[in-house]
Protein backbone atom coordinates (compact mmCIF):
# COMPACT_ATOMS: atom_id res chain seq x y z
CA UNK A 1 0.00 0.00 0.00
CA UNK A 2 0.98 3.88 -0.38
CA UNK A 3 3.56 4.80 2.46
CA UNK A 4 3.29 7.62 3.91
CA UNK A 5 5.30 8.53 6.22
CA UNK A 6 8.54 8.88 4.61
CA UNK A 7 11.76 6.91 5.41
CA UNK A 8 13.91 8.11 8.65
CA UNK A 9 16.64 9.39 6.30
CA UNK A 10 14.26 11.78 3.92
CA UNK A 11 14.04 14.36 6.80
CA UNK A 12 16.67 16.88 6.09
CA UNK A 13 18.37 19.06 9.13
CA UNK A 14 20.04 22.25 9.11
CA UNK A 15 24.06 21.21 9.03
CA UNK A 16 27.25 23.39 10.02
CA UNK A 17 27.62 26.76 8.73
CA UNK A 18 31.33 27.47 7.58
CA UNK A 19 31.22 31.15 7.22
CA UNK A 20 34.43 32.69 5.13
CA UNK A 21 37.44 34.00 7.21
CA UNK A 22 39.35 36.20 4.76
CA UNK A 23 38.24 39.83 3.65
CA UNK A 24 37.00 38.11 0.43
CA UNK A 25 34.73 40.29 -1.75
CA UNK A 26 33.73 38.39 -4.44
CA UNK A 27 32.30 34.95 -2.06
CA UNK A 28 29.79 32.33 -3.01
CA UNK A 29 27.40 30.00 -0.54
CA UNK A 30 27.46 26.60 -1.12
CA UNK A 31 24.58 24.42 0.69
CA UNK A 32 26.01 20.37 0.40
CA UNK A 33 23.98 17.48 1.20
CA UNK A 34 25.90 15.46 4.09
CA UNK A 35 24.90 12.00 5.03
CA UNK A 36 27.67 9.54 6.90
CA UNK A 37 26.30 5.53 7.45
CA UNK A 38 28.70 5.26 10.43
CA UNK A 39 26.64 6.96 13.02
CA UNK A 40 22.64 7.25 13.62
CA UNK A 41 22.28 10.83 12.60
CA UNK A 42 19.77 11.98 10.03
CA UNK A 43 21.18 14.27 6.90
CA UNK A 44 22.06 17.53 7.34
CA UNK A 45 22.61 20.34 4.83
CA UNK A 46 26.07 21.85 5.55
CA UNK A 47 27.07 25.60 4.04
CA UNK A 48 30.83 26.66 2.91
CA UNK A 49 31.07 30.19 1.75
CA UNK A 50 34.01 30.10 -0.38
CA UNK A 51 36.34 33.03 -2.47
CA UNK A 52 35.56 32.63 -5.43
CA UNK A 53 38.85 34.66 -6.72
CA UNK A 54 41.07 31.95 -5.33
CA UNK A 55 38.50 29.35 -7.15
CA UNK A 56 38.51 27.14 -10.66
CA UNK A 57 35.32 28.16 -12.70
CA UNK A 58 33.15 25.03 -12.03
CA UNK A 59 31.16 23.88 -8.94
CA UNK A 60 33.53 20.35 -9.20
CA UNK A 61 36.83 23.32 -8.60
CA UNK A 62 34.44 24.60 -5.70
CA UNK A 63 33.80 20.89 -4.28
CA UNK A 64 37.73 20.05 -4.60
CA UNK A 65 38.79 23.75 -3.01
CA UNK A 66 35.98 22.74 0.11
CA UNK A 67 37.34 19.50 0.78
CA UNK A 68 40.73 20.28 0.33
CA UNK A 69 40.38 23.65 2.80
CA UNK A 70 37.52 23.62 4.73
CA UNK A 71 35.85 19.85 5.50
CA UNK A 72 38.33 16.91 4.25
CA UNK A 73 35.23 15.32 5.01
CA UNK A 74 33.09 15.71 2.44
CA UNK A 75 32.87 13.06 0.00
CA UNK A 76 31.91 12.94 -3.79
CA UNK A 77 33.18 11.19 -7.00
CA UNK A 78 35.47 12.82 -9.62
CA UNK A 79 38.26 11.58 -11.69
CA UNK A 80 38.67 13.53 -15.15
CA UNK A 81 37.40 17.01 -14.46
CA UNK A 82 36.47 17.58 -17.99
CA UNK A 83 33.18 15.40 -18.80
CA UNK A 84 34.34 12.18 -20.27
CA UNK A 85 34.48 9.93 -17.03
CA UNK A 86 31.00 10.32 -15.76
CA UNK A 87 31.75 10.28 -11.97
CA UNK A 88 30.70 13.64 -10.70
CA UNK A 89 27.28 13.14 -11.60
CA UNK A 90 25.22 14.95 -8.81
CA UNK A 91 22.01 17.16 -8.27
CA UNK A 92 23.18 20.68 -8.43
CA UNK A 93 20.77 23.59 -8.64
CA UNK A 94 18.40 21.37 -9.08
CA UNK A 95 18.90 19.73 -12.00
CA UNK A 96 21.30 16.14 -12.55
CA UNK A 97 24.82 17.42 -14.00
CA UNK A 98 28.05 16.78 -14.16
CA UNK A 99 29.61 18.87 -11.80
CA UNK A 100 33.41 19.57 -13.69
CA UNK A 101 30.55 20.67 -16.49
CA UNK A 102 28.52 23.27 -14.49
CA UNK A 103 30.00 26.54 -14.00
CA UNK A 104 29.36 28.15 -11.01
CA UNK A 105 28.48 31.17 -12.75
CA UNK A 106 25.49 29.60 -13.89
CA UNK A 107 23.67 29.16 -10.49
CA UNK A 108 21.97 32.31 -9.83
CA UNK A 109 22.42 32.69 -5.54
CA UNK A 110 23.65 29.79 -3.28
CA UNK A 111 24.65 26.71 -5.07
CA UNK A 112 22.49 23.66 -3.39
CA UNK A 113 24.38 20.31 -4.13
CA UNK A 114 22.47 16.84 -3.68
CA UNK A 115 23.35 13.46 -4.58
CA UNK A 116 21.81 12.37 -7.70
CA UNK A 117 17.83 11.69 -6.52
CA UNK A 118 16.02 8.42 -5.67
CA UNK A 119 18.68 6.58 -5.08
CA UNK A 120 20.57 5.01 -1.89
CA UNK A 121 23.06 6.97 -0.67
CA UNK A 122 26.71 5.63 0.57
CA UNK A 123 27.98 8.83 1.48
CA UNK A 124 27.24 12.80 1.24
CA UNK A 125 27.51 13.14 -2.84
CA UNK A 126 28.11 9.35 -3.81
CA UNK A 127 24.99 7.26 -4.72
CA UNK A 128 25.03 3.63 -4.80
CA UNK A 129 24.79 2.49 -8.35
CA UNK A 130 25.59 -0.94 -8.35
CA UNK A 131 21.72 -2.14 -9.58
CA UNK A 132 21.98 0.84 -12.28
CA UNK A 133 25.49 -1.48 -13.42
CA UNK A 134 23.79 -4.63 -13.04
CA UNK A 135 20.94 -3.13 -15.71
CA UNK A 136 23.61 -1.73 -18.03
CA UNK A 137 25.16 -5.38 -18.27
CA UNK A 138 21.52 -6.87 -18.83
CA UNK A 139 21.52 -5.13 -22.30
CA UNK A 140 24.88 -6.96 -22.99
CA UNK A 141 26.73 -3.32 -23.85
CA UNK A 142 29.28 -5.23 -26.29
CA UNK A 143 29.39 -6.44 -29.68
CA UNK A 144 28.24 -9.44 -30.32
CA UNK A 145 28.89 -11.03 -33.84
CA UNK A 146 29.13 -14.48 -35.09
CA UNK A 147 31.46 -13.78 -38.37
CA UNK A 148 34.89 -13.23 -38.17
CA UNK A 149 36.06 -10.09 -39.48
CA UNK A 150 38.79 -10.42 -42.37
CA UNK A 151 42.32 -11.79 -40.60
CA UNK A 152 43.94 -9.15 -39.32
CA UNK A 153 41.63 -6.26 -40.24
CA UNK A 154 38.87 -4.31 -38.00
CA UNK A 155 34.98 -4.52 -39.28
CA UNK A 156 33.88 -2.00 -41.94
CA UNK A 157 31.57 0.27 -41.19
CA UNK A 158 30.45 2.69 -43.83
CA UNK A 159 30.57 6.81 -42.96
CA UNK A 160 26.77 6.50 -43.12
CA UNK A 161 26.33 3.63 -41.36
CA UNK A 162 28.63 5.19 -38.71
CA UNK A 163 26.45 8.08 -38.56
CA UNK A 164 24.15 6.19 -36.83
CA UNK A 165 25.40 5.86 -33.76
CA UNK A 166 26.48 9.49 -33.32
CA UNK A 167 24.81 10.74 -30.48
CA UNK A 168 24.61 7.42 -28.74
CA UNK A 169 28.39 6.45 -28.55
CA UNK A 170 29.22 9.86 -26.60
CA UNK A 171 27.48 8.57 -23.50
CA UNK A 172 29.61 8.38 -20.31
CA UNK A 173 26.75 6.75 -18.06
CA UNK A 174 26.84 9.44 -15.30
CA UNK A 175 23.33 7.95 -14.38
CA UNK A 176 21.81 11.40 -14.41
CA UNK A 177 19.35 11.23 -17.18
CA UNK A 178 18.23 7.85 -15.42
CA UNK A 179 18.22 9.53 -12.01
CA UNK A 180 15.37 12.07 -13.03
CA UNK A 181 13.28 10.24 -14.68
CA UNK A 182 10.06 10.11 -12.48
CA UNK A 183 9.44 6.11 -13.84
CA UNK A 184 12.66 5.19 -13.44
CA UNK A 185 11.68 7.00 -9.40
CA UNK A 186 8.76 4.51 -9.04
CA UNK A 187 9.79 1.47 -10.93
CA UNK A 188 13.68 1.24 -10.87
CA UNK A 189 13.46 -2.29 -9.97
CA UNK A 190 12.20 -3.24 -13.55
CA UNK A 191 11.97 -0.39 -15.98
CA UNK A 192 15.75 -0.19 -17.23
CA UNK A 193 15.82 3.74 -17.25
CA UNK A 194 17.32 6.06 -20.45
CA UNK A 195 20.67 5.92 -19.59
CA UNK A 196 20.44 1.61 -19.76
CA UNK A 197 18.26 1.94 -22.95
CA UNK A 198 20.25 4.08 -25.12
CA UNK A 199 23.21 1.64 -24.38
CA UNK A 200 20.93 -1.00 -25.75
CA UNK A 201 20.16 1.49 -28.56
CA UNK A 202 23.96 1.95 -29.10
CA UNK A 203 24.43 -1.60 -30.00
CA UNK A 204 21.28 -2.10 -31.50
CA UNK A 205 22.31 0.93 -34.16
CA UNK A 206 25.36 -0.55 -34.50
CA UNK A 207 26.23 -2.16 -38.14
CA UNK A 208 28.43 -4.50 -36.86
CA UNK A 209 26.60 -6.15 -34.45
CA UNK A 210 24.32 -8.69 -35.43
CA UNK A 211 22.57 -10.00 -32.44
CA UNK A 212 20.24 -7.06 -33.20
CA UNK A 213 16.88 -9.13 -33.01
CA UNK A 214 17.72 -10.79 -29.93
CA UNK A 215 18.36 -8.05 -28.53
CA UNK A 216 15.08 -6.28 -29.14
CA UNK A 217 13.33 -9.73 -27.84
CA UNK A 218 14.89 -9.18 -24.19
CA UNK A 219 13.73 -5.53 -24.50
CA UNK A 220 10.01 -6.41 -25.49
CA UNK A 221 8.87 -6.06 -22.18
CA UNK A 222 5.93 -3.84 -20.45
CA UNK A 223 8.50 -2.47 -17.62
CA UNK A 224 11.56 -2.91 -19.05
CA UNK A 225 10.90 -0.79 -21.85
CA UNK A 226 7.73 0.78 -21.79
CA UNK A 227 7.56 1.91 -18.79
CA UNK A 228 8.78 5.45 -20.14
CA UNK A 229 6.50 7.58 -20.99
CA UNK A 230 8.24 10.37 -22.91
CA UNK A 231 8.47 12.48 -19.71
CA UNK A 232 11.49 13.63 -21.41
CA UNK A 233 13.32 14.63 -18.22
CA UNK A 234 16.14 12.01 -19.63
CA UNK A 235 16.71 14.69 -22.90
CA UNK A 236 16.58 18.14 -20.44
CA UNK A 237 19.05 17.14 -17.97
CA UNK A 238 22.09 15.59 -20.10
CA UNK A 239 24.75 17.41 -19.11
CA UNK A 240 25.89 15.73 -22.77
CA UNK A 241 23.34 17.51 -24.74
CA UNK A 242 22.56 14.01 -25.94
CA UNK A 243 18.64 12.72 -26.30
CA UNK A 244 17.76 9.39 -24.36
CA UNK A 245 14.46 10.28 -25.47
CA UNK A 246 14.82 9.72 -29.14
CA UNK A 247 16.83 6.47 -28.54
CA UNK A 248 13.88 4.58 -26.92
CA UNK A 249 11.68 5.98 -29.12
CA UNK A 250 13.60 4.53 -32.08
CA UNK A 251 13.61 1.05 -30.16
CA UNK A 252 10.07 1.22 -29.74
CA UNK A 253 9.65 2.29 -33.10
CA UNK A 254 11.67 -0.71 -34.32
CA UNK A 255 9.31 -3.03 -31.90
CA UNK A 256 6.70 -1.65 -34.03
CA UNK A 257 8.25 -2.99 -37.18
CA UNK A 258 9.11 -6.41 -35.69
CA UNK A 259 5.68 -7.32 -34.42
CA UNK B 1 -1.68 -9.39 -17.36
CA UNK B 2 1.89 -8.02 -17.69
CA UNK B 3 3.32 -11.21 -19.90
CA UNK B 4 6.52 -10.30 -21.94
CA UNK B 5 5.02 -10.34 -25.53
CA UNK B 6 2.25 -7.42 -24.15
CA UNK B 7 4.34 -4.66 -24.03
CA UNK B 8 4.58 -3.68 -27.98
CA UNK B 9 0.72 -4.99 -27.97
CA UNK B 10 -0.54 -2.86 -25.59
CA UNK B 11 1.33 0.10 -26.52
CA UNK B 12 -0.52 0.01 -29.96
CA UNK B 13 -3.69 -0.44 -29.03
CA UNK B 14 -3.45 2.14 -26.84
CA UNK B 15 -2.19 4.48 -29.73
CA UNK B 16 -4.72 3.00 -32.29
CA UNK B 17 -7.52 3.54 -29.91
CA UNK B 18 -6.02 7.31 -29.43
CA UNK B 19 -6.12 8.21 -33.26
CA UNK B 20 -9.44 6.72 -33.61
CA UNK B 21 -10.94 8.67 -31.15
CA UNK B 22 -9.92 12.06 -32.27
CA UNK B 23 -12.29 11.83 -35.30
CA UNK B 24 -14.98 10.21 -32.76
CA UNK B 25 -14.78 12.71 -30.19
CA UNK B 26 -14.66 15.77 -32.43
CA UNK B 27 -17.85 14.10 -34.48
CA UNK B 28 -19.47 13.41 -30.94
CA UNK B 29 -18.97 17.04 -29.52
CA UNK B 30 -20.11 18.85 -32.92
CA UNK B 31 -23.21 16.65 -33.01
CA UNK B 32 -24.05 17.26 -29.27
CA UNK B 33 -23.55 21.30 -29.77
CA UNK B 34 -25.41 21.38 -32.86
CA UNK B 35 -28.36 19.27 -31.04
CA UNK B 36 -28.78 21.15 -28.13
CA UNK B 37 -31.97 22.78 -28.90
CA UNK B 38 -32.99 18.86 -30.12
CA UNK B 39 -36.34 17.73 -28.29
CA UNK B 40 -37.11 14.54 -27.14
CA UNK B 41 -38.52 12.62 -30.56
CA UNK B 42 -35.83 14.49 -32.19
CA UNK B 43 -32.71 13.15 -29.98
CA UNK B 44 -34.13 9.61 -30.76
CA UNK B 45 -34.71 10.15 -34.10
CA UNK B 46 -31.30 11.01 -34.48
CA UNK B 47 -29.89 8.02 -32.60
CA UNK B 48 -32.07 5.79 -34.91
CA UNK B 49 -29.70 6.78 -38.13
CA UNK B 50 -27.56 4.04 -38.46
CA UNK B 51 -24.65 6.42 -39.12
CA UNK B 52 -25.16 7.85 -35.72
CA UNK B 53 -25.93 4.60 -33.82
CA UNK B 54 -22.78 3.14 -35.33
CA UNK B 55 -20.62 6.23 -34.87
CA UNK B 56 -21.45 5.93 -30.83
CA UNK B 57 -20.93 2.34 -30.68
CA UNK B 58 -17.71 2.59 -32.23
CA UNK B 59 -17.01 5.42 -29.44
CA UNK B 60 -18.11 3.60 -26.58
CA UNK B 61 -15.62 0.89 -27.67
CA UNK B 62 -12.43 2.50 -28.11
CA UNK B 63 -13.58 4.87 -24.91
CA UNK B 64 -13.54 2.29 -22.29
CA UNK B 65 -10.81 0.20 -24.03
CA UNK B 66 -8.72 3.09 -24.16
CA UNK B 67 -9.72 4.91 -20.44
CA UNK B 68 -9.13 0.57 -19.34
CA UNK B 69 -5.42 0.33 -20.73
CA UNK B 70 -4.59 4.10 -19.68
CA UNK B 71 -5.88 3.05 -15.92
CA UNK B 72 -3.70 -0.56 -16.41
CA UNK B 73 -0.31 1.79 -17.37
CA UNK B 74 -1.22 4.23 -14.38
CA UNK B 75 -1.84 1.03 -11.60
CA UNK B 76 1.09 -0.83 -13.08
CA UNK B 77 3.34 2.58 -12.35
CA UNK B 78 2.37 3.19 -8.70
CA UNK B 79 1.00 0.03 -7.12
CA UNK B 80 3.32 -1.81 -5.85
CA UNK B 81 1.42 -3.85 -3.96
CA UNK B 82 1.30 -7.56 -5.99
CA UNK B 83 -1.57 -8.53 -4.67
CA UNK B 84 -2.98 -4.90 -4.95
CA UNK B 85 -2.04 -4.46 -8.30
CA UNK B 86 -3.29 -7.33 -9.53
CA UNK B 87 -6.70 -6.90 -8.04
CA UNK B 88 -7.28 -3.31 -9.74
CA UNK B 89 -6.10 -4.69 -12.31
CA UNK B 90 -9.06 -7.02 -12.94
CA UNK B 91 -11.57 -4.86 -11.18
CA UNK B 92 -10.55 -1.98 -13.98
CA UNK B 93 -11.03 -4.68 -16.64
CA UNK B 94 -14.36 -5.92 -15.73
CA UNK B 95 -15.59 -2.43 -14.71
CA UNK B 96 -14.93 -1.34 -18.13
CA UNK B 97 -16.46 -3.89 -19.81
CA UNK B 98 -19.83 -3.90 -17.99
CA UNK B 99 -19.90 -0.04 -18.60
CA UNK B 100 -18.96 -0.59 -22.34
CA UNK B 101 -21.45 -3.31 -22.92
CA UNK B 102 -24.22 -1.39 -20.98
CA UNK B 103 -23.64 2.08 -22.91
CA UNK B 104 -23.78 -0.13 -25.85
CA UNK B 105 -26.94 -2.06 -25.09
CA UNK B 106 -28.29 1.62 -24.73
CA UNK B 107 -27.24 2.83 -27.66
CA UNK B 108 -29.06 -0.35 -29.43
CA UNK B 109 -32.01 -0.72 -27.68
CA UNK B 110 -33.07 3.29 -28.94
CA UNK B 111 -31.81 2.49 -32.36
CA UNK B 112 -33.90 -1.25 -32.62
Amino acid sequence: MAEFALPKHSKIVKGIDYPIKSEAKNTKKINVYRWSPDDDENPRIDSYTIDLDQCGPMVLDALIKIKQEIDSSLTFRRSCREGICGSCSMNIDGTNTLACLKSIDDVKGDINIYPLPHMEVIKDLVPDLSKAYEQLTSVKPWLQSKSEPEKGKSRKQSPKEREKIDGLWECVLCFSCSTSCPSYWWNGDKYLGPAVLLQAYRWIADSRDENTEQRLEDLEDSFKLYRCHTIMNCTKTCPKGLNPAKAIGEIKKLQLERK
Amino acid sequence: MQSKSHGVVHWKLQRISAIAMIPLVIWFVSSLVLSLTNNYDQSVSWLQNPLNATGLVLLFGTLYFHAASGLQVVIEDYVHNEGLKIMSLILIKLLSILLGVLSILCVLKIYL
